[in-house]
């Protein structure tokens, strides 16, 4: 195993250096730097094998372990790019592929999150940018593995229903956007261990005081349970996070800035 | 791994003496893998004239039987105690070898191996492979407490501390002044964290700081004597220290995870070995909590 990722991890070096970002057409898959054996499968039915280009502006940070196969954190950050359309993460080697996708909307392309990893995994953001082109970036996550194939903790604690679609968060006020960061209650259940069906918010929607949506956030079962979520966001004094669950649960909390 | 399969079998233990009848069986500097079988660990002994003591019995089946046999290369004394001063796999997992003889630990640390020691097992196959074959979790027998043992001429003073797990023995051989500080004290080598806590273990980094002996034996890196004795006592709390003012500035600055793994880090603290690896593991164990912490204080309501 070690001595696999070590590979891998020279080929994605490799990769960088001779990085050229240049649009290849829909029906053949670039080299990928990960060397996965998944990306073309990945690519045909997650991207639709519409254009990609592994591009070193999409930052994906991701620990070299899983210390937890079920709360890895990583971060994307597409900033670089500009003008973004989507994101969409996902782990390649996991049972259920995708984590979530974002619509930055206002929001800056950038989000940081707690995964579940089922075994050594690619990790990926793909960024959709407004010219249609898919950019690729990643890293490779080694693990023990289990992650979506454990119950969540909540399902073993009695009181877990009472707190369930609680919102914590803080905004913090920053000189070129806000910082949002909420943590959710809820189990997040794969829908992956025998007799506990899937359980998980599917989608949020940040909007500011006028009304007007920030981001918009699509989540799948692999996002950790309790997710934390990190957003840059436009300047604002306040913000609302409305959602749902797959059973149709409501998240409705205003956040404001500053502190307690 | 075909290597690994290979080179697996002889730890090469060599007991050194580091005290009248007291040896120290040294670990490396780094993580489990497939080379070092897991041996990243010190373990020692005590030669008295009723029998010896053992401390620790390494990460496996294979180094238990293999302690034991570099044991009786020294003495014909027989073993008459097994400790295990805490419930982490690389420090009791050669139980299996001392079966026959008394194993004591602190209670705390006979719950945990209960509770945890078959997932400890499971974890080390996957980290050191064909090393840990035949290992299986002997439970102590013997409940620990706090006070002093005498044993063929030695005072032990056994100190139960935590912080580094929630039950760690301390051995204080009162007749030597040698001090087995288990895993509260790391010697140039990043402090685990996997159930630590922070404020508990700086505090009893104060209280070893405040006992008499002449010789430590950290429970990773190399022994001191001396001068030197209080240095990786003072350092592993250094450490700890910086580990939880970055992590808490940290969150309460607003950072994800993600973005605490690759802090700006002053030499003395990237200079410890497995530094990167240990403190990305220290992030996930601890970082939850601060983040917990700065998010509670922030402004919600509930709708």
């Amino acid at each position: 195993m070690n001595t696999t990722t070590a590979f891998l991890r020279k080929c994605l070096l490799a990769a960088f250096l001779i990085c050229q970002v240049s649009v290849v057409p829909a029906e053949t898959s670039p080299p990928d730097p990960l060397n996965s054996v998944m990306w073309k499968e990945m690519h045909e039915t997650l991207l639709g094998g519409g254009p990609v280009v592994f591009d070193e502006r999409v930052r994906v940070l991701v620990p070299g372990d899983a210390e937890d196969s079920m709360n890895v954190p990583i971060l994307v950050d597409a900033t670089a790019l500009g003008n973004v359309s989507r994101i969409l993460v996902f782990a390649e080697l996991n049972p259920i592929h995708r984590v979530l996708e974002m619509e930055p909307v206002q929001a800056v392309p950038l989000i940081g999150v707690r995964i579940k990893v089922q075994q050594a995994t690619p990790i990926r953001a793909a960024v959709l940018t407004d010219d249609g082109v898919w950019h690729l970036g990643g890293g490779i996550v080694d693990a023990a593995g289990g992650g979506c194939t454990a119950p969540s903790l909540g399902s073993a604690n009695q009181d877990w229903a009472s707190r369930m679609g609680e919102v914590s968060g803080r905004l913090w006020p920053g000189d070129e956007h806000s910082r949002l960061r909420v943590q959710i209650m809820h189990p997040m259940d794969t829908g992956l261990v025998s007799g506990i069906p899937a359980f998980y918010i599917e989608q949020l929607e940040i909007t500011n005081e006028a009304g007007e949506v920030l981001t918009r956030l699509f989540l799948h079962e692999p996002v950790s349970e309790n997710p934390v979520l990190t957003l840059n966001l436009p300047q604002a004094e306040s913000v609302v996070v409305r959602g749902t669950d797959n059973n149709g649960n409501p998240i409705l909390a205003q956040v404001r800035s500053g502190v307690m | 791994m075909v290597s690994g399969i290979q080179a697996a079998g002889n730890y090469h233990l060599k007991p050194e003496m580091i005290a009248p009848g007291t040896y120290v069986l040294s670990g490396r500097n780094e993580h489990f893998n497939f080379r070092n079988g897991g041996n990243i660990v010190n373990t020692g002994f005590i030669v008295t004239k009723q029998g010896v003591v053992v401390i620790d019995t390494g990460p496996s089946r294979i180094y238990g039987e293999q302690m034991r046999a570099a044991i009786a290369g020294i003495t014909d004394q027989p073993i008459i105690s097994v400790l295990n001063t805490h419930l982490h796999p690389d420090h009791f997992l050669g139980n299996q070898a001392f079966e026959d003889i008394p194993i004591g630990a602190l209670p705390g640390t006979i719950e945990g191996i209960r509770t945890q020691g078959e997932m400890f097992n499971d974890s080390m196959y996957r980290l050191a492979g064909s090393w840990m074959a035949g290992t299986r979790v002997v439970i102590p027998g013997e409940t620990l407490k706090p006070g002093t043992l005498e044993v063929g001429g030695h005072r032990l003073r056994l100190l139960a501390l935590d912080g580094h797990t929630s039950a760690d023995l301390v051995i204080l051989d009162e007749t030597t002044g040698v001090l087995f500080a288990s895993d509260i004290v790391f010697n140039s080598r990043t402090p685990t964290t996997p159930h630590a806590d922070v404020g508990r273990w700086l505090k009893a980094l104060d209280r070893l700081a405040s006992i008499e002996f002449d010789i430590l034996v950290p429970g990773h890196g190399r022994v001191e004597s001396g001068a030197k004795r209080f240095e990786p006592v003072i350092q592993t709390g250094k450490y700890l220290g910086w580990l939880s003012g970055t992590l808490s500035t940290a969150a309460e600055a607003g950072k994800s995870m993600a973005e605490v793994l690759h802090p700006d880090v002053p030499q003395w603290v990237a200079g410890q070995a497995v530094f990167p690896e240990e403190y990305q593991r220290s992030v996930v164990h601890l970082f939850p909590d601060y983040e917990s912490a700065a998010l509670q204080r922030g402004l919600v309501e509930q709708q």
